[in-house]
Order: structure tokens, then sequence, then C-alpha cells
């Protein structure tokens, strides 16, 4: 009995393919300057309109050998959730984004470094304590409306819900975007222990919860997906002035507007601590505040003079300005984002 | 391995009759290596949760309305889309059975068995231009004047959950109702039955078996859904546990509520393991090598003229069967062309339109795009690791196992053993993801090593498919010969390339093709892992999707969908047939 042999040598096909696995890995570099800076940001920051690139650029010329280096991740407050989740082998060493909302969450996760920079002399509606924290910008939260599509706005929280049914907005989702936060503690501050009922009654009207607070905006809001959308009450101050275009308004809310200030703060374990406490140093002052106004479309946190928009003055102005402590956004977050999660689902 | 036993290789060949004593390596090492890394990959970070979920509070858990209602909707949506993908595919498949001349009936089959192919995340773009907001159906709606209907929530996650189980179903019913033997159709001809009559005493009684089966591995692939309802879900009302369970991790860092929901996800999914274990039906996903593949594999009886004859014979009378069929009149006829044909354009629908989607104005700067092409570099390298390792590990398993059970004839060790392959199915990738995480946070940045924990991911998801499809060939063979290979003793390389290779390489290319495909188009694993540092097509084409970049989604799904499509073939083709076996 004779066994066939193959007749041709089979070692050829897995040759092939481990030479294409070679290619396809190609070489890797991964250098790192000396004096580089990482910093975790949300992605409008550093879009083409955004404000990133004037920083850097104005802050690179100004530290003299240094590079900036943006990392757009896809929502605010995931910026947050991914240094926890990185630890202390997060590659940043700035994050910038985080609102008055998080900070008291973020300084109890132990990562972050004091920052050293003065901030009294900064213009804000409320005085700044946080040793940690460096506000850039703030502004207020607002529903965001398109004129041609809704002629009267609702003017507080009861008369949205009691609006016609096609009123519909688009939300943020709490737990990954700050503006979603934001809404949630605003319910909050005007309702208190009822919010939970306003949120069962708001669902019909929600089109959908975003992760981020770009894709709801200029993917979905500016498409025409929906009437209104949650945003700051500066968000028309750029329609205004750079569209040239009143088609964009905030509704004004009797209830009043919740207040947030967008923060940054340095990693402790960063071994580029001395630049990241620069670049901090530098967000509060003119050259990189100029920027903020239509960059961010926020209201900056120095008087700008001559080179504040004029659009600027023509926003609305809330009826009162709230705000929770940190500390309780820090104590009550969970409880009420599973209330929001239980209402939202129900 | 190769190297150092190539000195025997030329001794072999040359005097085929030798009996070299090889030295070799202990039968059971391969088996013990594929055994130990598939235990490193499940147990470490199986341990890791139970640790970190030592400080649970189970009570509190369940108390929560809120993950009551998670567990809820997970089971009513998988009972929804199961009952809908069965009661759906139940009419196609009687349709195509009665209908064997159709035209594109091959074809459409053929399609049906695609949908294991392509990738998740791929179709559920194509569903989303055919039935979203602004997509075709919503299109032609508008213009009769009518609301537009909404898709994202259950309806969108039932659509897709059809979309990919349908077919499935069907084919599955299809096999049953094409082994009926001509015999019984002849009877019910002769007896003169009705549709009725003949469903009930000779459809129903072939397809319960398999209808159920695959009721239960539909249940439990849409019960752990996670590209599906987290793309289509539209927010919170609609969040099943495994999707909870990456927003835990991914949304609030919450480990304790990650770990908690991921071992309720354990125990649901051993249960329904324990239950597909009871179902009837063969679980081979229509994969396994049907007797014909086996016939063309096996060179060693040869295929000569006899069977070139025997094979034409048989194609020759096949439309005699047919006649056996119970003839139906012309509005019968027709309504069955209808079924098939609304059966194909649900299927083929969302594939037109991403491919039609696909060439836009942005096609060119999206495919020259850095991002696409390292995202495109990352799934290749993704896809043939996986298949890799997945191949390694069932072989290694397989070579053991089949000792086992033929040589030592201990059958029950043998398939217990085998088993462990399958631990995929009741570890889902979001929990393994999420135990790896916690077992690997303290020493490395997981984000950094995003490629290799996907791949290993990856390889353990397709391990139960590639034992599904090695596990049948290599038994035959080992049964037939494994005697004579012994009293000639010929082991080791020289049994695997003269006896295991030719029969093994077409379910060998298979399994890589298979494998290759599951990681080029998964999304699960990724998604736990993949940040800006590392993406694979899938993680760029959903964050896309999620930032409503719809032409840039579309190149982007369109060039995954080739790829997919590419690697399958290649794959099979070069290693299943070879390049000069074809012309031989």
């Amino acid at each position: 009995m004779t066994l066939p042999v193959s007749p041709h040598p089979t070692l050829i096909r897995p040759a092939l393919v481990a030479a294409l696995l070679a290619c396809a890995l190609g070489p890797s570099v991964a250098g790192a300057d000396a004096r580089s800076l990482t910093v975790y940001t949300y992605e409008s920051f550093v879009s083409e309109w955004g404000p990133g690139l004037t920083i850097k650029t104005a802050f690179e010329a100004e530290c003299g050998d240094c590079t900036v280096e943006f990392v757009p991740l896809d929502s605010s407050a995931g910026i947050l959730n991914r240094v926890q989740l990185e630890g202390k082998n997060t590659r940043a060493d700035v994050v910038l984004g985080l609102d008055t909302n998080l900070m008291a969450i973020a300084e109890d996760t132990g990562l972050l470094a004091p920052s050293e920079v003065d901030t009294t002399e900064l213009v804000l509606p409320i005085d700044w304590t946080s040793d940690v924290f460096v506000p850039y910008d703030f502004g207020f939260f607002a529903f965001v409306y398109d004129t041609e599509a809704l002629a009267t706005p609702p003017t507080s929280f009861e008369a949205l819900l009691d609006a016609p049914e096609d009123v519909r907005i688009i939300i943020q989702d709490p737990r990954t975007s700050t503006p979603g936060l934001g809404l949630l503690l605003w319910i909050k501050a005007v309702y208190g222990d009822e919010a939970d009922a306003v949120w069962e009654k708001l669902q019909p009207r929600i089109v959908t919860v975003t992760k981020g607070w770009s894709e709801a905006y200029f993917s979905l809001f500016l498409n025409g997906e929906a009437p209104m959308v949650l945003s700051y009450s500066t968000s028309p101050g750029y329609h205004m002035a750079v569209d040239e275009t009143d088609r964009w308004q905030a509704a004004a809310f009797d209830d009043g507007h919740y207040l947030q200030v967008e923060v940054a703060a340095a990693l402790k374990d960063s071994p580029n601590l001395a630049l990241a406490r620069e670049f901090l140093a530098f967000l509060p002052t003119p050259p990189a505040q100029t920027a903020i106004p239509l960059g961010n479309v926020m209201y900056p946190v120095v008087d700008l003079g001559d080179d504040m928009p004029e659009a600027f003055e023509r926003l609305i102005e809330p009826a009162s300005v709230l705000l929770l402590s940190p500390d309780v956004v820090r104590d009550e977050r969970e409880g009420w984002i599973d209330e929001w999660l239980d209402a939202s689902t129900r | 391995m190769a190297r150092r036993l190539h000195p025997l290789i030329a001794k072999v060949s040359s005097r085929p009759e030798a009996r070299a004593p090889s030295p070799g390596l202990p039968w059971w090492l391969g088996g013990a290596c594929a055994l130990a890394v598939v235990l490193a990959l499940t147990a470490l970070p199986l341990g890791a949760m139970l640790v970190e979920a030592g400080t649970l509070d189970p009570g509190a858990l369940f108390a929560d309305p809120w993950v009551a209602r998670v567990i809820r909707f997970s089971l009513f949506q998988a009972t929804l889309s199961t009952v809908l993908a069965v009661a759906l595919a139940l009419p196609v498949a009687l349709a195509l059975a009665h209908e064997p001349r159709f035209p594109g009936r091959g074809a459409l089959v053929t399609l049906f068995s695609l949908s294991l192919v392509i990738p998740t995340i791929v179709a559920i773009f194509g569903i989303v231009a055919v039935y979203g907001r602004s997509g075709w159906l919503n299109g032609a709606l508008a213009n009769v004047g009518m609301a537009p209907l909404p898709l994202y929530g259950l309806p969108g996650i039932l659509v897709a959950h059809v979309f990919f189980n349908l077919p499935l179903a069907a084919r599955v019913m299809l096999q049953s109702l094409d082994g009926i033997p001509d015999n019984q159709w002849r009877l019910a001809a002769q007896l003169g039955m009705g549709p009725l009559a003949r469903f009930r005493l000779i459809e129903w009684p072939s397809l319960r078996a398999p209808l159920i089966g695959a009721a239960v591995l539909i249940f439990t692939l849409c019960f752990t859904s996670f590209a599906i309802v987290m793309t289509l879900g539209g927010g919170p009302r609609a969040t099943t546990i495994e999707v909870a369970i990456y927003q835990a991790l991914r949304f609030d860092f919450d480990l304790p509520l990650a770990v908690a929901l991921a071992l309720v996800q354990l125990v649901m999914c051993a249960l329904l393991m324990i239950a597909s274990t009871f179902a009837p039906g063969d679980g081979s996903l229509g994969f396994a090598p049907t007797a014909q593949d086996a016939r063309d594999a096996y060179p060693i009886e040869g295929r000569g003229l006899r069977q070139r004859l025997r094979t034409w014979l048989e194609r020759r009378h096949a439309p005699d069967r047919a006649c056996w069929r119970p003839r139906a009149g012309m509005a019968v006829r027709l309504s069955r062309g209808l079924i098939i044909g609304s059966a194909a354009g649900f299927v083929l629908l969302p594939l037109a339109a991403l491919v039609i989607a696909a060439f836009n104005g942005k096609t060119l700067s999206v495919l020259g795009d850095p991002a696409t092409l390292e995202a495109a570099r990352n799934t290749v390298i993704a896809a043939f690791a996986t298949a890799a390792l997945a191949l390694a590990l069932a072989l290694g398993l397989l070579s053991a196992t089949r000792r086992l059970r033929v040589r030592a004839r201990r059958e029950r060790i043998g398939r217990w053993l085998q088993l462990f392959g399958n631990v995929i199915l009741v570890l889902p990738p979001v929990v393994l993801g999420t135990g790896l995480f916690l077992l690997l946070r303290p020493w490395a940045d997981v984000f950094s090593i995003a490629l290799v924990l996907v791949v290993a991911i990856n390889a353990l998801m397709a391990l139960p498919f590639v034992l599904r499809v090695l596990d049948a060939p290599m038994m035959r063979v080992a049964r037939q010969h494994d005697r004579l290979l012994q009293s000639l003793g010929i082991r080791g390389w020289n049994r695997w390339r003269l006896i295991d290779w030719p029969v093994l390489r077409r379910p060998v290319g298979l399994a890589l093709a298979l494998a290759a495909t599951l990681s080029a188009g998964d999304l699960s694993a990724i998604a736990l892992f993949g940040s800006e540092r590392v993406r694979t097509l899938p993680l760029l084409l959903y964050q896309r999707m999620g930032s409503y970049r719809l032409e840039e989604a579309a190149v982007t799904a369109g060039l995954l969908l080739l790829l997919c499509l590419v690697l399958f073939a290649t794959l099979q083709r070069l290693v299943g047939e070879g390049v000069r076996a074809r012309t031989r």
C-alpha cells in the first residue's frame, strides 16, 4: 500500500500570509518630545473653527520649545471617565473641558494636582475658590430653537411640558456630556424632588439622547432633525456674528438658567507637571481668551474690551443664575442619574 | 517545530515504507497548551471580577428598578426578535422548498449564508439608510404624505435582529425540508394530501427539531446582542445587559456596577447554554461540511471518472425529484414568489442602499484619510492574528480530544475537553472584556495594548465556530485511518501532512475565513478597548455614525464590507483550495 504524497509544498501559503502580516504591521514609531504636552479635551474644542488651534499656536509661541497635542475624546464628561479608566498610566498631562458640576468628583479621584494659578482677578458670575481647577470660560445652559420651525418658543419648563406635541427636543446624555448633566441639574435646581415627574413628562418630546454636544447640535439640530436642542444661551452669538443670521435663538426661561464654568486641571503624576502648570496659567490670559467667544462660543473669563464680539450684547440675559454646589453634585449625581435612567426607561 | 522535524519529512517522503521511530512531541501537548491559553484568558479575568465583586451587595442591585428593567428588556427584545425571525423564516423556507427551480433560488440561499459574514455594524448602516429618518422608506412614505416611521428604539433593534436571523432560521429549516426523502412527497401526492395535512404530517415533523434548535440559538444571539442595541437603541429607553455593562465601564466608570451586571449576564448565558445543550438540532449553523464537501475533499479515495459520473448522474436526476413535489395552482405559486421576493428584498435592500451610499462626494477623501487607512490596517492585523490564534487553539484542542475519543475511547472526557472551546458562549465579549480590564489595569495602560486584547477576545469568540467546522472532518479522518496509521507508525508532522491536511485544508480554509471576518467585523471588543489611539474599521464606522457624519460613515461601511468579503474569499480559496489544486 502506498500513501499519496502531496504533490506541492504546502508551506508557501502560510509564508505568504505571514509576509502580508508583516507588511501590514509596518514600522510603528512613537517618539515623544522632551517638552510636549498632552491635553485631553472634547471634540468641538479642537474642530476647525474651535479655539484649540489658536490657543495651541499662541502657547507654543510663548513657551519656546514645547508642543501641545490636543487629544479629542468623544464627549466632555468622557474626559474624566477616560483618565479614571487609564488610572496612573494615563498619557494626559492636562484635562480640559470638565465643568463646575464635575469638579468635586474629579478632585476625589486623587489624580489631579493643584494648579498654582492665581484666579482671583477673573471675571466670573461666582467667586472662584478652587486651587486645582482653572476656569477658562463660562455660559448658561439654554434651549436653542430654530425660528423658522418654531415661531413662539416656550418661556419656561412648564410651558415646554405643555407645548404642542411637535415641539421636540434633542438632549445629551448626563453620563457622558457636561451639558447633559447640566440639564439634569437645571431641572433638579428648579423642581427639586419633582424632577423625576418632569423627566417622565418630558420623555415623549425627546427625539434622541446623544453622547456629546457636537452631534446633537451640528449633526442633528442644524440639519433640522428637531426644532429645539439643549445648548447654551451664547450659541446664537456665533450664528449672529459669523453666519450673520438671526435664525437660531435661545429660549429665555423664567425659571432661570443654570451656570456652567468650564475648567482645566493638571494631572498629578504627569512627568510634565511644570509645563502643564504653565499652560493652565496661560489659559485665562487675553491671548488665549480672545479665541473663546467665537471659538468655543462661551463668555471669556477676562474682560476682552473691544475684542468682545458685538453679537454677544444681543444674547438673552438669564432671569436668575442657578448653580448647585459641586459637593452636592458629587454626593447626589449617582442617585440622580439613576433616577433619570429610571424615568427614561419607564 | 517544523524546522526541527524537517529531516524526518525528507526521510519519509523518499521512503514511504520507512517506520521511523519519531521522537515526536507528546500527543497531549497541543491540547494542554490550548486549554491553558483558554483558561488563562477566561479564568483569570473571571477571578478578577469575583475579587471586585466581593464588596457587592446583591440585594441592592436587584432592588434597583433600572437594573430589573434592563434585564426585563433584554429578555423581552430577545423573545420578540426570535419569534419574529422564526415566524417570518418559516413561510420563506417553505416557499423555497416548494419552488426548487425558482429563478435565483441558489443565489438567494448563498446570500442567506452570507449574513454570517457581513459585519453587524455594516448591516446596521444599511438598515439606517433604508429605514432611517432620511432613508428610502420614509422618503417614499413622505411622497404619499405619510408621517415618518421611527427606527431608533425597539423597532430598529427588531428590524436588525430579523435581518440577521431570518436568513439563519430559513437556511436551517430549508436544509431539513430539502432532506425529506422523495418517497414521503410521493406518498403525500398519492394520498392526495392538502397543504395543511402535508404540513402537519410531513413538513412539521422534520422542521420541529431544527426549528427549536435555531430558536434557542437566535434567542442567545439576540440576548447578548451588542452593536445593534448600542447603535439602534436610541438612548436609555432600550438598554440590554450587554450594553449596560459597556456603559457602566465606559460612561460611568462604575466598576462595581459593571461587575455586577457582568455576573448577571454570565448566569443568564450559562442558563441559555444549558438550554441549547438540551435543544435538538445539530447547532452547526449550517456550516458543518456536507457530504458533498467531504467527497470533494477526499483525495485518498480518488476523484476519478466514476466519481464524476456519479455526480453528473445525481445532478441530472435532480429535476425528476422535483416532480414529486406537490403541484400548486397559479395563486399559490404567485404568493410563494411574493414571499421569496420580499425576503430577498428585505435582505438585499440594506446592502444595496449601503453600496449606493458608499459612492458619494467624500469617497476619495475618506479612503485617503490616514484615520481610515490606519483603522483598515488594524482591522487586517487583528483579523489575521485572530484567525491564526483561533485555528491554533482549535487544532490543539481537537488533536487531544480526538486522541482521547478515538484511540483511548474516552468519548465523554474528550467531549468535555472540547466544551472548553465554547466558553465564550457563557462569557460574552463585553463580560470577558470587563474582566480583562480589571485584571490588567494595575499593570498596563489597557488602551495602548487594545489590539492584543481585541485579538484575544475575538479568537475566543471565533473558537466555537472553528471547532464546529473542524470537529466532524477531524473525527472522520481519525475514525477511518487511525488503526492504519498506528500500525504504520505514522504520527506527528507526517500524519498531519499526509493524512490530515489533504482532508482538512478545506474546513481549515473555511474556519480561517470565518474567524478572520468575525474579527474584522466585531465591535464589542474594540468598543471597550478602542480609543483615538487604536481604532479598527468597525469602531471608526461606529464613531462616524455616532456623530452623524453619514457620508463618511457610508464610505467606511463600504470599505469594511469589501474588506470582509475579500478576507473571506481569499482565505477560503488560498488556504482551502490552493492555487494549484484548481488547475489540477
